[in-house]
């Protein structure tokens, strides 16, 4: 029997980026806030310091920033006459787990989806014609003007480093001209960029296409955000996705908000602690709280008026399955909605070579990199191609940790002294250029509930029913391409092109973008929150989160997730306190 | 929402009224407002709270040359606490360094500096500390060898080394000047830790606020004028370090860092501009030459920093103001003391959060990574670098302070 504790205003289910978000806001109305995160307190001095934040083999190799598949994981499949098996060890993607979520180990690139992608549904189908069969993607139900502001919020707060392409509708030179309006200028100037970019600027600006700074939460220089927390200026030591910044030079929670809310009296936070279900009252109608459990398998249930899931976007659609929140999809029939359009990305690349150059990758930062946003989302005619949506194509200098990159010439064997010395020769003296493509909602990719395996408290695990899509080919076809293109000019002795094809397998590392599953919508009938990220259900219910993407954009999330937060924390501060209910009549 | 936000905000701010004037009902809210400035100024919070436990109700052991002092409770409480007091024995105390029962208090009650408070300051001080909520704790006994325990032997230190009277302005000096004076020879007390002490735990007075050492850190030299250790600052960088915690020239760490938390960064600015007055007005002492530092150590000193501290405190030393200290002209790394630099790069440091500046920014711990040889090596670079003339550091006093460290003793024994 879960021992019940004393009422809380608010509970927030994990404690990343969305959790602290929500709790900085929701506290700032005087609610008492309780975050419950299963994994360990991280803070910067006491977890990765900058003596220990690069070790490649504890963090990266080791999995110890990672959520531990041996108490939970998901199970795995690429289509519905598979097994599904679990994932033992984590490959394609790494849930991250503990204070600051995935948000302490991301790398800082920090995009705004386009206008377009937020309404990717009828924007298509009216300048395209009908879906392809099989297709699910829909529109947000909100669009990039409703979020402009809180877009520009979160870049405050993180002090994202970049060069605006468009300030209030005027197209600015240097910057990303396809992006939507935004209000104001990045509040630091971008990152300083290393030889490779410049190779990539030039080829790029040969092709006509206009290359600008990747926005970066990597600090360009010392920084104070509006709250008055300070980020160091980063040192591009290249330890970033993967790993905690121990400089304060990455944007996250520790660095953004916790000083300031971890010292307010109505914030509270239980680590270790994790949630095994929302409760709800007799008419499924209503939350009532959360039951947790604490690290010597005692169980309590947490009282709340309002419970918002911040948890990763794996664990919230999996906590409504278990909570028996709304009716999990079922591709066979069509019915349900939780777990439906789960979406992933599709990436591809080109490494250069150089004789003579050298391109010290080591020197490299999360988000130092130059891009082109001619091939994402609309901003090209797709006529004739046979897909929707695109991607950014970008030569990104992450990092040149060596356990993990060796990149080798066509033709290198893949083990033995050749190997040895092809990766002696190529080690400083290459690069590579990526395209991060889009990936389109469809009828048979879809979360659910295992049958057979379950988690270390007997819960089942997640079901991943996955692989890519006719559309995730065409379109990955078509980039690739477009990164050929631009690699051949980069001035290289040889390049080396990784398109994606076959299977998707979900080892090799690709990218932490997984969404859908608890998706937004305009009505009850075809999504799991409202445009407000509240649950058409439970109306005391929000969800945050990539989850919440209907299909996912050409870009790397958190922009998105984050303004997603704010947005919901701005529509619970100014509506639902006011008048607690559905903020969107169904 | 059960509780809606609106009440929620008023619940708040109807407990925060509740808790000021409850227990004095007899003294004007402004009286207890003047007391509560009074213990700010004192920083009475710092000693008198025992880590992480409830403020004011003392158990915080001291660690002096002599052994471990324990603070008293001076929450009102009366079994534990000050609640049987009168308030002519709180001006005993205070003024006399005189417990009610007539024994004698120990120095690390910092009486001789708060004998210099008037009569209606230490007053107020008593009204505020009675609307403090009560908490009934008990000291621990001080854990001092005989004679010291005996507090009869008290009265011959005393009768040496202590002189009570009211703080005199000096007429020749400005309004401002002797307002800084007032605050810090007597409630900041800021010789308690910067002017080093004689055998006896009393101030070596030709040695005033020229650095002292305590705890096992070296409290630097805070005299601002010609060669004194803050010569380079000017008043703002006083007040804005007092203030804020950082400035263009340092953070504050240890046991500074509870004096801005509780103290500095709360009092009226004013009130730091006449300390920086003051401070300002304060000649040091020329120094002496220090040894030239060794090549082959210079050469692994360099070659340690560019490795460990450069990507924060940058290649000339020159940090990131307000976020990284600075080393090049830093005061706790060019004091004639070295402990501190030891014991930073042994430990690290975390710069104070404070209202303008709430991020800890910490530095990472080397003394599991560098060993003794190391630190000295990095440590003499550090202060013979970008105009720095700090003595070389040896790998003994590497190895002593990491041996006092680890046995938790003070310096002297």
């Amino acid at each position: 029997m879960a021992r019940k504790l004393p009422p809380v205003d608010v509970v927030l289910v994990g404690f990343g980026w969305t959790g602290a978000i929500l709790a900085q806001e929701l506290t700032e109305d005087g609610l008492e806030v309780l975050a419950i995160e299963r994994g360990a307190w991280r803070d910067t001095p006491t977890h990765f310091p900058t003596t220990v934040a690069q070790d490649e083999l504890r963090w990266y190799w080791r999995k110890e920033m990672f959520q531990s598949t041996a108490r939970e994981t998901l199970t795995f499949r690429n289509n519905r006459s598979q097994t599904a098996l679990p994932m033992r060890r984590w490959g394609s993607f790494l849930p991250g787990e503990g204070v600051g979520g995935g948000g302490v180990h991301w790398n800082g690139q920090t995009w705004r989806f386009l206008p377009s992608d937020f309404v990717a549904a009828s924007h298509n189908v009216e300048r395209y014609g009908p879906m392809r069969p099989g297709m699910t993607v829909q529109d947000y139900g909100v669009t990039y003007d409703e979020l402009e502001p809180h877009f520009d919020r979160f870049e405050k707060l993180c002090g994202i480093g970049g060069k605006a392409g468009n300030l209030n509708g005027e197209t600015l030179v240097g910057g990303n001209p396809f992006e939507g309006p935004r209000s104001a200028e990045y509040p630091n100037p971008p990152m300083h960029m290393t030889f490779a970019q410049h190779r990539f600027e030039a080829a790029a600006k040969e092709l006509g296409l206009n290359p600008f700074p990747g926005p970066s939460a990597n600090m360009s220089q010392p920084y104070v955000n509006p709250l008055g927390c300070q980020l160091g200026p980063c040192t591009y030591c290249g330890f970033c996705e993967k790993y905690g910044c121990g400089n304060y030079s990455k944007a996250s929670a520790q660095t953004t908000i916790l000083p300031v809310l971890m010292k307010k009296p109505n914030f509270t936070l239980k680590v270790h602690n994790e949630v095994l279900r929302v409760k709800l009252d007799s008419t499924g109608r209503r939350a009532t709280g959360v039951i947790h459990v604490d690290q010597n398998g005692e169980e309590y249930e947490q009282p709340a008026d309002l419970v918002i899931l911040c948890a990763y976007q794996l664990s919230n659609t999996r906590l409504m399955m278990l909570s028996g929140i709304g009716e999990i999809y079922n591709p066979s029939t069509g019915e349900g909605l939780v777990g439906k359009n789960y979406c992933y990305q599709v990436m591809s690349g080109a490494d250069v070579f150089f004789d003579d150059k050298y391109t010290n990758e080591f020197v490299g930062a999360g988000a130092l990199g130059m891009c082109v946003d001619e091939y994402n989302g609309d901003n090209f005619d797709h006529s004739g191609l046979g897909f929707i949506g695109g991607g950014y194509i970008a030569c990104w200098t992450t990092h040149n940790r060596p356990i993990e990159r060796q990149r080798t010439p066509e033709g290198t064997p893949g083990w033995g002294s050749a190997w040895k010395k092809a990766v002696v020769e190529n080690f400083r003296k290459s690069t590579g250029v990526g395209a991060h493509g889009a990936s389109m909602a469809y009828a048979n990719n879809y979360l659910d509930l295992d049958p057979t395996y379950t988690d270390v408290y007997g819960r089942p695990l997640m079901r991943m029913t996955y692989d890519f899509t006719p559309n995730d080919r065409a379109m990955a076809a078509f980039l690739t391409e477009r990164v050929r293109e631009i690699a051949e000019r980069m001035g290289g002795r040889e390049i080396k092109v990784s398109p994606r094809e076959g299977p998707y397998d979900s080892m090799p590392y690709q990218t932490t973008h997984n969404t859908g599953g608890t998706i937004m919508g305009s009505e009850p009938a075809n999504s799991v929150v409202n445009r407000y990220l509240q649950s058409w259900e439970v109306s005391n219910l929000f969800v945050m989160g990539a989850g919440v993407f209907p299909q996912n954009a050409g870009y790397n999330p958190t922009g998105a997730v984050a303004a997603l937060a704010y947005w919901a924390a701005d529509a619970i501060r100014t509506q639902y306190l006011r008048s607690p209910g559905p903020l969107v009549q169904a | 929402m059960r509780r809606h936000a609106i009440s929620a905000v008023a619940f708040a701010a109807s407990a925060f009224a509740a808790t000021v004037p409850v227990a004095a009902q007899e003294t004007v809210y402004s009286q207890v407002e003047r007391g509560r400035y009074v213990l700010i100024t004192g920083n009475c919070q710092g000693c008198h709270t025992a880590p992480g436990e409830e403020p004011f109700a003392g158990g915080r052991g001291l660690q002096t040359p002599f052994g471990t002092i324990y603070t008293p409770n001076i929450t009102f409480e009366p079994e534990t606490g000050l609640g049987r007091w009168s308030r002519d024995d709180f001006w005993r105390a205070m003024h006399e360094g005189m417990a009610p029962d007539g024994s004698r208090l120990y120095p690390a009650f910092p009486y001789p500096h708060f004998s210099k408070m008037p009569r209606a300051e230490v007053d107020a001080l008593y009204d505020y500390l009675a609307t403090l909520p009560r908490v009934k704790k008990e000291k621990p006994e001080n854990e001092l060898p005989w004679p010291l325990s005996w507090r009869a032997s008290l009265a011959g230190w005393q009768w040496m080394f202590f002189d009570p009277g009211v703080f005199e302005p000096n007429p020749e000096k400005s309004d401002q000047w002797n307002r800084g004076a007032y605050l810090v020879e007597g409630p900041a007390h800021c010789g308690g830790c910067h002017t080093e002490k004689n055998v006896a735990g009393a101030d070596k007075e030709s040695r005033h606020l020229m650095g002292g050492q305590l705890e096992n850190w070296a409290a630097p030299d805070i005299r601002a004028g010609p060669n004194g250790g803050l010569a380079d600052w000017s008043e703002d960088d006083i007040v804005e370090f007092l203030e804020t915690g950082r400035n263009a020239h340092t953070a504050a760490f240890s046991i500074m860092s509870e004096v801005i938390e509780y103290s500095t960064q709360h009092m009226a600015k004013d009130d730091l501009r006449a300390i920086a007055t003051y401070l300002k007005d304060m000649e040091g002492e020329e120094r002496s030459v220090p040894a030239e530092p060794g090549e082959a150590v210079m050469e692994a000193g360099t070659a340690i920093y560019f490795d460990s501290c450069s990507a924060c405190h940058a290649s000339d030393g020159s940090g990131v103001p307000r976020f990284f200290a600075p080393l090049a002209g830093s005061g706790k790394v060019n004091g004639e003391d070295p402990t501190t630099v030891i014991r930073v790069i042994l430990e690290g440091a975390r710069a104070v959060p404070t209202k303008a500046h709430p991020s800890p920014l910490t530095m990472p711990a080397f003394n599991w990574k560098l060993t003794d040889e190391q630190v000295a090596a990095v440590a003499t670079y550090v202060r013979s670098s970008w105009g720095n003339r700090g003595s070389p550091v040896s790998a003994s006093d590497v190895a002593d302070l990491r041996q006092r460290l680890a046995d938790g003793l003070g310096p002297d024994r």
